[in-house]
């Protein structure tokens, strides 16, 4: 690919129709970053045992498996899911709307980064987060999440995940190209009759568009992740939640006045 | 056409400390808002019960940052980042008008002060002078009262301004937190007087006045249900019924209790029990322990 400039966003296309549930995205990821991973546990839910993103999975390949109860006859299979999931580094990031800190903030690369030495653990970016991406890292104190390999790309070096890919379900580029292989790629599956492919964070429906947009084989909700209606920043309910506030305290010393209003002496 | 919310969030993990903090900074902004509505009357009479509310919101002020300090965890030496963003190469103060944690932080910052002179010069004020003269300070305690109802209410909408079910399917949370730290307020204010006889002139004005918070949380609580119900997320609640059960038992005992003291009132405050009274120490302990059941139902609910 082409020379990693700043100034230039960037971001992830991840074609989940493609995706094979390989983890090799999650290993990588891991292996760059230097994350020990979670301890060992078994699900029982699924064949995927990683279960979601948090401090130490950055990179989760989640496994929707729509698998009937009686067996499917020729023909009439039901389809196993597979998407790469990751930080979305959204253009209204709800994580940067509500940091007290100023922790997080755009890099030159228009992507989502939590600055470590800056961020004090008071975790409300994690109430923020639609997508349950951010993690607390108990050990550090510091809340965590895929930082779209920031070190990589300052050495001109694609993300991990993207570059270990086997089947270029994820790609890394610049987000004006990675739109155009998507509309691209979405056309031709429309074409083969693929109709329920659709884009997802391409344009600027949810959370203003996303930098790390998906193709779905689903609607969105089935792989979790919230549609256009449910895509809200958590500032909506500001001004809701301070009329209410107001409101109430009128109420409340009009209330105490009448109280304690003054009496006889009697 | 009711939209029903969907939530694909992860727990931010805020349990016991913050449960506390919330509490006490109820308990902090309404007893100094009853201090000064208790000032403002004008009776003398009650000038014991105000400087008794006035102790009571310096202790349960100071101890809300040592919560919120010790919640960060092995962050906890990191607190300052609330208020100096360390960004190298960009230091600068951090205030977000719109993000409820960042403006709560320097209104704790800015009631703290406020609380800690209307408590020593409430102790002062019992040693025979006060610091401020006494027509100041109304003024300075009205202005430390608009910064206790945001202190006593900007918790909820905290919660509220996020993506977690539940606190984000409602307006109502800031609004129901003040109710019911007024409440509270009022009732452990009541406690604490009830055997001073310089300040027994106001107790049951104290219980009137918790039961129209009362009645505010009562009414506040109906609408929360109303609109997480709307949201689709009401279930979230049901295993929580116990505490939601206290909560409306503390509203109960207050109104049970101010009803009482009003019906004496009508008949001439005589001392004459006119209608049914619960023993103080009895309704504030319920009063209080249902301020911390609702914060508690609303903060587990959602993780």
């Amino acid at each position: 690919m082409a020379t990693i400039k700043a100034g230039e966003s960037y971001g992830f296309f991840t074609d989940t129709s493609i995706c094979i549930g390989c983890k090799a995205c999650e290993v990588a990821c891991k292996e760059w970053n230097q994350l020990q991973g979670d301890s060992p546990t078994f699900l029982a839910d699924s064949y995927d045992n990683t279960g979601s993103l948090d401090a130490q999975n950055w990179r989760h390949v989640k496994f929707i498996e729509q698998v009937p109860d009686q067996s499917a006859t020729a023909g009439n299979g039901t389809a196993w899911l597979m998407m790469s999931d990751v930080c979305k580094h959204c253009k209204h990031a709800s994580c940067m709307d509500v940091c007290p800190t100023g922790a997080i903030i755009r890099t030159e690369f228009n992507t989502v980064f939590i600055q470590q030495d800056v961020c004090n653990g008071c975790r409300n970016c994690i109430a923020a987060c639609p997508y349950g991406v951010i993690g607390m890292n108990q050990e550090t104190g510091t809340a965590h999440k895929c930082t779209l390999c920031y070190d990589r790309l300052q050495g001109g070096l694609e993300p991990a995940c993207a570059k270990a890919c086997p089947t270029q379900s994820i790609q890394f580029g610049p987000l004006a190209e990675l739109q155009q292989a998507a509309d691209v790629r979405l056309a031709a599956l429309h074409s083969q009759g693929v109709t329920q492919a659709q884009l997802y964070g391409r344009d600027d429906k949810v959370y203003g568009g996303l930098n790390a947009f998906f193709l779905l084989m689903d609607k969105p909700e089935t792989y979790g992740l919230p549609n256009a209606e449910n895509a809200k920043l958590p500032s909506r309910n500001d001004l809701g939640g301070y009329v209410a506030s107001a409101v109430t305290a009128v109420l409340a010393v009009i209330a105490g006045l009448v109280a304690f209003r003054r009496r006889g002496m009697g | 056409m009711v939209l029903l919310a969907e939530h694909f969030v992860r727990s931010p993990q805020w349990t016991l400390y913050i449960l506390f903090y919330f509490f006490f900074a109820g308990i902090a902004g309404g007893a100094y808002l009853v201090g000064t509505l208790l000032r403002l009357s004008g009776d003398a009479r009650d000038e014991p019960a105000a400087r008794v509310a006035f102790y009571v919101s310096f202790p349960a002020t100071v101890i809300c940052p040592i919560l919120l300090t010790a919640d960060l965890g092995v962050s906890w030496w990191k607190f300052w980042h609330m208020m100096v963003n360390v960004t190298p190469g960009d230091a600068s103060l951090n205030f977000k008008y719109w993000s409820p944690m960042s403006v709560g932080v320097w209104a704790l910052l800015a009631f703290g002060f406020f609380v800690t002179v209307s408590a020593f010069d409430a102790w002062m004020r019992n040693r025979g002078g006060g610091i401020i003269p006494m027509l100041v300070n109304r003024g300075f305690n009205v202005i430390g009262a608009v910064l206790a109802l945001f202190i006593a209410s900007y918790t909820g909408v905290l919660l509220s301004v996020s993506n977690q079910p539940v606190w984000s399917d409602t307006w109502v949370l800031g609004g129901l937190f003040l109710a019911s730290g007024l409440s509270g307020a009022a009732a452990l204010i009541a406690l604490l007087i009830r055997n001073r006889p310089d300040a027994s002139f106001s107790l049951g004005r104290l219980h009137q006045a918790d039961g129209y918070f009362s009645v505010l949380e009562l009414a506040l609580m109906i609408v929360f249900f109303i609109t997480i119900g709307a949201a689709g997320v009401v279930a979230r609640e049901l295993p929580w019924l116990p505490l939601w059960a206290i909560a409306v038992a503390g509203v109960a005992g207050s109104l049970v209790e101010a009803r009482g003291h009003m019906r004496t009132q009508v008949a001439g405050g005589s001392g004459t029990v006119a209608g049914v009274r619960l023993d103080t120490v009895v309704v504030s302990v319920l009063v209080l322990a249902g301020v911390l059941a609702l914060r508690a139902a609303v903060i587990f609910s959602a993780q």
